[in-house]
């Protein structure tokens, strides 16, 4: 079908190299002014943004670990269980991952501020005496991305725990294995597909997030995307901004190519 | 036992998943004047201010279109590239799958700022085509991923049977190949629609004075925690839910067969 | 009311890589007759149909409909029907919408599809099933609509691939009759492909045996079986004692291993050929005698199958009618052949 097949693409791909990229690679030449590096060296080299760029990375590893943490075994309730309550399972993730990420922040905001959901039981209930600052800091921050990006380490691990073969666990526990030694000999090691596709995907929407630590680092925690929002629409440094950008950018690609390396080719997501 | 264990801290996982939507109900219907909890008393009154403020409405107004109008350039667009993509054989094809799947790749941030850059310079600011063209190359790729999947599970052998009786190309595609994809079409356009209705970073750059409604909400959520802003976000989860239902009902997923 | 048509095939010649596909395939199928072209998987046999079709364009050799050249004409407008082995049904339209479609295709005017449809469902008495889905009906079901499908425009040819394979065996008989009936009332020229030699000996007028992309034979059903041409035809069809040898004198064969067999053939003396005696065609005496002991035995019902192992290392397959009781391994039998029962290739 040669040449003939390639037609039905071609309007697509039209608006992508328009409108995706010629506009990124146009922007991200404008790092290269005077035909220097300068604006990379001062990405790079100064302190202060070179904290910024630890802090997001810091962040993003955090934040990966956390969902790690708490999405693995909702992954794997949810690929053991009746197809009802896999079902019920899907709407509780699925339902969280659709709702705008500004309807969740701004929930967020609602239950940790001050005078918010969490201080007013924890005050009323005597447990403290001070409200705890959990909102426009760190913690904030790093609760809002946690449930933001949750949903998208549960499903590549859900997918990893179905394609798992019932018969090796029966036969695992035939043989007289304990839950937990099945789950730390079997399941783990064969399903670190899943756990590595997960984790990637986490890391990587970490690293370029902006909504969340915009509205929940109340301008103390500057991550990479809040930096570089800044640098376009306050101090109009559109050279820095894409010095930036092509640091994150690389950064991103790495990461994927990494993981790509690294997974072994069983299946895809 | 651990089984047990492990169906409590799931419990408590999805618990946390499910707080925050929960939490913006009872706030949207609160009648105390500001941000309060736990509300004092029930009231309308946030929903009320959401209907009656005409920007409130004309920000949510466009936000339609544009989703609306996204998810029919989407499919437009995507559809064919992704028959192209399963089905025909050409040198780089490889490469226009990496392209078309980019979007998703690249943060958001970067695309946001470089096309805020070509917009800028072409007084596109605040036109809702140039929001909905960025859009569209946001929603591409999951349009392209939803019908590669439908149409790998597609069988061939009814366009051969269509074929053999009498059916020209163009016949095929509209009253079998098409019919029987719907499932995946309609996926396809609603997630489409629904990541054009809740988009930010792009219509923060691009919306200007023109807002969509999440520019509207990221603007008032800065200035003011106005309970408005639950009432709209009780609206907005309406809305996705009822997408979810509507694809359950009409639609196909990634995996899986036709409901 | 079109007329079925003649069909002829010249040459025709396809590869896939490195194999041969079709290797110089020539046949002509008659006005109204039913060819089956039988042969085991890999032997070219949906390939040649392909190219019949059109969704497969030889390398080589033409294609002719009553003369016409159709070589190069695309699938829709060879007007052929066809059903295939799993019906391909359009899953979202009723079946009266599925064997509309055709005539839809060929602009035929409402009323008149409505009464066609109803015709054609009647033939293959599936009348009051128009507003069935496919999944709602049975296997059975489903490919009689797809026959109803492919003859409803009243094509010049009807091409069946393997159409009952996944029927069982009950409803597929059946069906085999019902294709025959259908096919011989309507005089329409068919192509039916299969690898099931049964099914080949109840259809056909004609039989074509195909091998590895070429034609073993060609001939009518009692010709394949009861005179094949070759090794491989006498062994796909039916069960078969085939064993080899040269004509030591008129009417004589001596076998590798040193047995001779009285024969009726008018080959000459020196030629070498193969010998084959079907296992139904022994009776207790005749012209030529084997003794025997039993190495497997089964019990059909309605007959025994022996395997005797004879002398001079020849093994032999043997069908005898159940008369008694079954004769147990071991013991020794003799089974005889006359020579009008022996075909020499």
């Amino acid at each position: 079908m040669s040449m003939r097949g390639f037609w039905p693409a071609v309007p697509a791909l039209l608006l992508l190299f328009f409108f995706f990229l010629f506009p990124v690679v146009r922007m991200l030449g404008f790092s290269l002014e005077g035909g220097s590096f300068d604006w990379y060296a001062k990405a790079l080299g100064e302190g202060l943004y070179l904290r910024v760029f630890w802090n997001t990375f810091e962040i993003a590893l955090l934040v990966t670990f956390f969902c790690l943490l708490l999405g693995y075994p909702l992954g794997f309730l949810m690929a053991t269980t009746t197809p009802l309550w896999a079902t019920v399972g899907f709407i509780f993730v699925l339902l969280p991952l659709w709702t705008s990420v500004l309807v969740r922040t701004y929930a967020w905001m609602v239950l940790l501020g001050r005078n918010g959901v969490f201080n007013r039981l924890l005050i009323d209930a005597g447990i403290v005496e001070d409200p705890l600052p959990l909102l426009h800091n760190f913690t904030g921050v790093m609760i809002g991305m946690v449930h933001v990006l949750l949903p998208y380490m549960v499903l590549p691990v859900y997918g990893a725990v179905r394609r798992l073969d019932p018969a090796i666990v029966a036969a695992a526990e035939g043989l007289g294995a304990s839950s937990w030694r099945i789950f730390w000999r079997i399941y783990l090691p064969l399903t670190l597909n899943g756990i590595f596709a997960g984790a990637v995907i986490v890391f990587v929407l970490s690293l370029g997030f902006y909504i969340t630590p915009a509205l929940l680092g109340g301008g103390r925690v500057i991550m990479i995307a809040v930096l570089i929002e800044q640098q376009v629409r306050e101090t109009l440094n559109w050279p820095f901004a894409a010095a930036l950008s092509a640091v994150l950018l690389a950064f991103t690609f790495a990461v994927y190519a990494l993981a790509q390396r690294f997974t072994r080719p069983q299946e895809t997501a | 036992m651990s089984r047990r264990l492990l169906v409590v801290a799931c419990g408590l996982i999805y618990f946390f998943l499910m707080l925050p939507l929960l939490v913006v109900f009872p706030i949207s219907l609160s009648s105390a004047p500001y941000m309060q909890f736990p509300p004092p008393g029930f009231s309308w009154q946030w929903y009320e201010r959401y209907l009656d403020d005409p920007q409130w409405i004309e920000a949510t107004w466009r936000s339609l279109y544009i989703g609306v109008s996204t998810a029919i350039l989407a499919l437009a667009l995507g559809v064919p590239l992704a028959f192209s993509l399963v089905r025909a054989k050409f040198r780089g094809r490889a490469v226009i799958e990496r392209l078309a799947l980019a979007p998703i790749i690249v943060p958001t941030i970067i695309l946001s700022v470089a096309v805020y850059g070509i917009f800028a310079k072409l007084k596109l600011i605040g036109a809702w085509y140039g929001l909905v063209v960025a859009h569209t190359v946001l929603a591409l790729p999951f349009v392209v991923l939803v019908m590669m999947a439908g149409l790998r599970d597609f069988d061939r052998g009814l366009e051969q049977a269509a074929e053999g009786l009498g059916a020209s190309r163009w016949q095929t595609l509209r009253r079998i190949t098409l019919p029987l994809l719907r499932p995946s079409l309609v996926s396809a356009g609603l997630l489409a629609f629904i990541s054009s209705f809740d988009e930010v970073v792009v219509a923060l750059f691009l919306a200007g004075a023109n807002m969509t409604l999440p520019k509207k909400m990221f603007d008032n959520i800065l200035m003011e925690i106005d309970p408005t802003i639950a009432a709209v976000s009780v609206i907005q989860i309406l809305l996705v839910s009822l997408v979810l239902v509507l694809i359950g009902r009409f639609g196909r997923g990634l995996s899986g067969s036709a409901r | 009311m079109q007329e079925s048509a003649e069909l002829r095939i010249e040459g025709a010649a396809k590869r896939f890589g490195e194999v041969a596909a079709l290797d110089g395939v020539s046949l002509q199928v008659a006005r109204g007759e039913l060819l089956t072209i039988l042969g085991p998987s890999g032997s070219g046999k949906t390939t040649l149909l392909k190219v019949v079709a059109g969704f497969e364009k030889p390398d080589a050799g033409s294609v002719k409909i009553d003369g016409v050249e159709i070589t190069a004409l695309p699938p829709a407008r060879r007007d052929i029907g066809m059903v295939f082995q799993n019906y391909a049904l359009f899953p979202h339209l009723t079946v009266e919408r599925n064997v509309a479609f055709p005539l839809e295709m060929r602009n035929v005017a409402k009323p008149e599809i409505v009464r066609r449809v109803a015709e054609a469902l009647a033939l293959v008495e599936l009348a009051g099933y128009e507003q069935r889905l496919p999944r709602q009906l049975s296997g059975g079901q489903q490919q009689r609509v797809a026959l109803a499908r492919a003859i409803v425009f009243n094509p010049r040819l009807l091409l069946l691939d393997e159409p009952f394979g996944a029927l069982d065996r009950k409803l597929r008989e059946t069906m085999q009759l019902e294709v025959r009936r259908l096919q011989r009332r309507l005089g329409l020229t068919t192509i039916f492909i299969t690898h099931d030699q049964e099914e080949a000996l109840v259809l056909s007028d004609r039989v074509a045996v195909m091998n590895k992309g070429t034609i073993q034979q060609i001939a009518t059903t009692t010709e394949i079986y009861e005179r094949p041409a070759n090794d491989f035809v006498a062994d796909f069809v039916g069960e078969s004692n085939i064993f080899h040898g040269t004509m030591s004198a008129p009417g004589e064969v001596t076998l590798e291993g040193g047995r001779t067999l009285k024969v009726r053939s008018d080959k000459s003396a020196g030629a070498k050929v193969g010998v084959l005696m079907r296992p139904e065609r022994f009776d207790t005496g005749g012209a030529n005698l084997f003794t025997g002991d039993v190495i497997e035995s089964v019990y059909l019902g309605t007959s025994f199958k022996l395997r005797l192992a004879c002398a001079g290392g020849l093994e032999l397959l043997v069908r005898q009618p159940a008369r008694g009781p079954l004769p147990a391994t071991g013991a020794r039998i003799e089974v005889g052949i006359d020579p009008e029962a022996i075909h020499v290739f």
